[in-house]
């Protein structure tokens, strides 16, 4: 363990600069929920840490005909309290709503519970079930990708060194749209996902579902889209036996391990009833809308 | 004067000023802005930060330790293995003490401290303990403590041999001994049973889960003299103990506690201390070591997992007949669990005439346990209870009067040989029969359990001070623990008995070389015996002050009495003279007679059991096993509630501690013998939103040992705790459950196998 180097540079260019030049040394640190532990815990050993706060942008809201973009580093308190925000995509506020405490969640943000990486993120899989865009900054410029493509194992991302997320994209939502997220622990609160999941979907004006995802947290090495689990309720009323099926299909997809968290069984069973109970949620809140 | 423990002046008409009321705790407001200094609060000049490394593997011999990369780092001070302790004989106290602070032979649990180093900063303490190489030989471990019965098992040390063993006397072995208890004839007590019960269970390890790390500064002077600046709940038995391992005299270590950042039992028994006290004295320079939470998890001592079989039975009206255990505890690297305390407090509570209990003590390659509230009682009492709910169920007996019939009256001889004078376990009862609660039906979907529990309350040797001012305030040292506020009950019951206000007392924990030895702060102790030293103490200055007051007015003493905090005549005949207040014959005297102090140092006899009843409802998730507790309500005799509030916490506190162990708490291992959740955030303890308001329902039953009528209340109220939880969930779901943590993953399991069955109930 050496010295560690801090930096909080005020331009996407220079926090580019630093994390480029210090390749895999570099952490980038927005709330620091994670990190921080990390490095307390001993598991990892930053060289440099780069504070991307201070980048324009990062910690912005903005609306435009229905369309929300957000910065990576929002606070999860500052997500919560957006009355747009969490009035239109109130599902992943569930998600936002479940990380850490309030304490916590004053600090941490989406970007940050993203890019660590973990398969039980709580806010990713409501995110990928938004069809969120992540717009990229990078040492070759600027890229976009899906929610779904940026964790490829735990605590490993496709991101390459230099890169970081600036901003969220999430698109416009039809009428008769609701989204939900839903969690198994243990306990009620300040735990880490058994299963998790994200939903989101559209019905038409006879309430028959016309567009879905759904995304499963903590029951793989990466959050899952599990296409499937949609493709069971698109075109029904979302019916007992449409939920039944995908239930079955979020089963299906499970591809879990057996950990302190809970048992491979227990996760391919309870993954049916999470999603079910999140597809429920969404429903209704997209039959108010 | 008679010592209190010959005359307690137990008075139940007595008119109670300060006794009862909820005064502001004097140490409340410091600990609520910050300003209280804990462990890890002091801070001396040229102060060195300590760090232990510790052994990875769960059984391995230390083949060698080489430091010198460590010493040759700048800015290490000092690093000390092994090499430094004294020797002490394996298998002896300070043998098996020492080696649990720092692995000898063979590291023995993962966590196990091998090394350790004091350096100028935390970070280069950090970094040197990563360049010690020890050489390790890796050797099959055992965790499961029936594993480590069974021949063939992984043997943790080669001189270890079953104490009252039946066979194999000569075999080595990881079962230090064979306990049996027994009362009356079990075999003929089952002959007359109608309904025999008769189960099987076991229960994880769990932790203490204090807030506050262990912490200590240690600051060895070149003249061999010793200061230790510490959490602890026994700072006299530290010093003992860090004598006798570190051939030190005991005069010549001054132990000074800080306020406690919790303990419930774990803080008995020290870990960083002697590692401090060395490193100091090599460096020549005052070393603090602060614990990690990681730390505390991997290092320090949780309770003992057990696997047993309990059973038990009865006749149809009732009458329990006969209670037979068969009970394994794991104790981790040494001997040392407390199991002994569950054959005599497991079915102590129940008039049972035949019981044949045998309790297995057995080490195993994990931390060794310490002590917990009511140590190794309440994971027994889960199953006790269960059986005792299925008897009554068998015989279709409401749950409370099935107990009620068997319950203990006053003056029952136990299992142990105690004689009991009054006791409030019959009142507990009828008053949770009474209850909102219990009168309250069960909710549609939700279960109810109910279950009782016994602690025994201890007293034990305890010297305090009570010192008057010359304004006539009182400073009062104690040399025991404040765990849960016994500094304010101390207070209170010296300004009762002084008939002064409470605000006028202040209690200060003094450090071990300003008063005799006391013993550890545990077995709900510590506000009952100190209540007795103090009172006595202020009963010596009473006495004093009729002697001055007589000396004034000269007259004879017993023509001086004192009531209601003032010295006066006795009667019209022994003049006309003004009472006096405490600060007037201090004012008037202390210059001329010197202070008026009362001290009084003893062995507190006289303690009064304990006795608690739960009633809790939960809900559990058909589809995931989850259980939630809906409503707990907890009937627990008193015998009399000093500062009610805080009585009223201590219990709240116990059933919190017993629900997270019920659902969620325990320690999880991986196949290579390592701790996969040290950390809150996978060692599940309840947060708030976990568990509802408790309500209590205090009884008072006086003590009349007591000059109040206390009773210890620190530990009854986990021991039911699980128990009632599990009959919850049983009459929740249609099985009851077995073993603990009552997890959502084994619940859903259960609910699968309860639906099959055709008894699942939902």
């Amino acid at each position: 363990m050496d010295d560690v180097r801090y930096e909080a540079p005020e331009s996407p260019d220079a926090a580019i600069s630093l994390l480029a030049e210090a390749g895999s040394s570099a952490r980038v640190f927005a709330g620091g929920t994670d990190v921080m532990v990390q490095i307390h815990a001993e598991l990892i050993d930053p060289g440099v840490i780069v504070d991307i706060k201070k980048v324009p942008g990062i910690m912005d809201i903005s609306e435009s005909d229905g369309a929300y973009t957000f910065g990576a580093a929002t606070p999860g308190m500052v997500l919560m309290a957006h009355e747009g925000l969490s009035s239109t995509w109130p599902g992943i506020i569930d998600g936002v709503a479940l990380i850490g405490s309030i304490q916590v969640k004053g600090r941490a943000s989406i970007g940050g519970n993203v890019c660590n990486g973990s398969p039980a993120a709580d806010s990713t899989p409501t995110m990928i079930a938004a069809n969120a865009v992540c717009n990229i900054v990078g040492p070759n410029g600027e890229r976009t990708a899906p929610v779904e493509d940026i964790v490829t194992g735990p605590g490993k991302t496709s991101l390459v060194d230099g890169e970081f997320i600036l901003s969220f994209s999430l698109p416009k939502r039809p009428a008769h749209s609701g989204d939900a997220y839903l969690r198994l622990t243990p306990r009620t609160e300040m735990d880490i996902a058994v299963v998790g999941a994200g939903v989101n979907i559209t019905l038409d004006d006879d309430g028959t579902c016309t567009a879905a995802r759904i995304s499963l947290g903590a029951v793989a090495p990466t959050p899952l889209l599990v296409a499937e689990a949609a493709d069971a309720l698109i075109g029904t009323k979302v019916d007992d036996a449409a939920l039944t099926k995908m239930g079955e299909a979020c089963s299906a997809a499970c591809n879990p391990i057996s950990d302190k968290r809970g048992t491979k069984e227990y996760r391919i069973k309870t993954a049916a009833v999470i999603a079910r109970r999140a597809v429920e949620i969404a429903l209704e809140r997209a039959r108010e809308n | 004067m008679a010592s209190i423990l010959e005359e307690s002046g137990f008075n139940p008409g007595a008119e109670l000023k300060v006794v009862g009321t909820n005064p502001v705790k004097h140490d409340g407001l410091d600990k609520v802005t910050g300003r209280a200094k804990f462990g890890a609060d002091a801070f001396l000049p040229g102060m060195l930060v300590g760090k232990i490394l510790r052994s990875p593997h769960a059984h391995a011999i230390i083949k060698s330790i080489d430091t010198s990369k460590a010493e040759a780092l700048p800015g290490v001070k000092s690093v000390v293995t092994r090499d430094d302790f004294p020797e002490k004989a394996a298998g002896s106290g300070p043998g098996d003490m020492t080696r649990n602070i720092m692995a000898r032979e063979k590291a023995l649990y993962d966590g196990h401290p091998v090394a350790a180093v004091a350096a100028t900063s935390e970070r280069v303490a950090k970094k040197a303990i990563k360049l010690i190489e020890v050489e390790y030989e890796i050797l099959p471990h055992v965790i499961d403590p029936v594993e480590a019965m069974k021949p063939g098992a992984p043997i943790l040390h080669d001189y270890i041999r079953t104490k009252g063993a039946v066979e194999n006397e000569d075999a080595q072995t990881n079962v230090t001994e064979r306990m049996v208890t027994q009362l009356g004839d079990a075999d003929v007590g089952f002959e007359d049973a109608d309904v025999i019960v008769e189960r099987s269970f076991d229960s994880a390890p769990m932790h203490q889960g204090y807030i506050e790390p262990q912490a200590c500064i240690a600051d060895y002077s070149e003249d061999g003299q010793v200061e230790v600046w510490c959490c602890t709940q026994a700072p006299f038995v530290y010093r003992d103990r860090l004598s006798a391992i570190l051939d030190i005299d005991c005069n010549k270590i001054n132990v000074q506690q800080s306020e406690l950042g919790g303990g419930f039992g774990g803080k008995t028994g020290f870990y960083g201390e002697p590692i401090a006290i060395l490193l100091s004295k090599k460096a020549s320079a005052a070393v603090k070591i602060v614990l990690s939470r990681i730390e505390v998890f991997r290092g320090t001592g949780p309770v003992s997992g057990t696997s047993y079989t309990i059973k038990m039975g009865c006749k149809k009206d009732g009458t329990i007949t006969a209670a037979h255990a068969n009970m394994v505890f794991q104790s981790g690297p040494y001997a040392g669990s407390m199991y002994f305390n569950a054959p005599n407090a497991m079915f102590t509570r129940y008039d049972i005439k035949n019981v044949d209990i045998v309790a297995y003590e057995v080490l195993s390659n994990r931390q060794k346990v310490a002590s917990f509230r009511a140590p190794c009682v309440p994971q027994i009492v889960f199953g006790v209870e269960g059986v005792v709910d299925e008897m009554a169920r068998k015989i279709e007996m409401d749950p409370i009067d099935f107990r009620m019939k068997n319950a203990c009256e006053d003056g029952h001889t136990t299992i142990y040989g105690d004689t009991w004078g009054p006791i409030g376990f019959i009142e507990t009862l009828k008053q949770a029969k009474e209850s909102d609660h219990y009168k309250t039906p069960v909710k549609a979907g939700e279960g109810r359990g109910i279950s009782t529990g016994f602690w025994f309350n201890r007293g034990g040797e305890t010297a305090a001070s009570l010192n008057l001012a010359p304004d006539g305030t009182v400073t009062i040292a104690i040399g025991t623990a404040d765990v849960a506020g016994s500094r304010i009950s101390i207070s209170m019951m010296a300004a009762e008995e002084l008939g002064i206000p409470v605000d006028q007392v202040r209690v200060k924990m003094a450090d071990t070389n300003s008063l005799g030895f006391n013993r550890v702060t545990a077995g709900s102790r510590t506000t009952f015996s100190v209540g007795m030293v103090i009172v006595d103490s202020a009963r010596k200055c009473i006495a004093e002050l009729r002697g001055r007051a007589a000396e004034m007015w000269d007259v004879p003493e017993d023509g001086v009495i004192f009531e209601d905090g003032m010295v006066r005549p006795a009667s019209a005949n022994v003049g006309d003279f003004e009472p006096m207040s405490i600060a007037d014959i201090c004012k008037k005297t202390t210059m001329s007679h010197g202070a008026i102090s009362g001290h009084t140092e003893m062995n507190v006899t006289g303690a009064g059991p304990g006795f608690a009843v739960n009633i809790v409802d939960v809900k559990v998730d058909e589809n995931t096993g989850r259980t939630d507790v809906t409503r707990y309500t907890v009937i627990q005799d008193v015998g009399k509630a000093i500062h009610p509030q805080q009585v009223e916490g201590q219990i709240q506190g116990g059933a919190i501690q017993g629900v997270g162990w019920a659902l969620n708490e325990e320690y999880i291992y991986g196949e290579d013998g390592r701790l996969q959740n040290a950390g809150f955030l996978d060692y599940r303890m309840p947060v708030a939103s976990d568990v509802p308001m408790v309500d209590t329902i205090m009884v008072e039953v006086p003590n009349p040992a007591h000059p109040f009528g206390l009773r210890g209340v620190g530990e009854v109220p986990v021991v039911p705790t699980m128990a009632a939880v599990g009959n919850a969930i049983g009459d929740a779901i249609g099985i009851r459950p077995t073993s603990l943590p009552m997890s959502p993953s084994k619940m859903l399991d259960i609910i699968e196998q309860a639906k099959a069955e055709g008894v699942y109930k939902g």
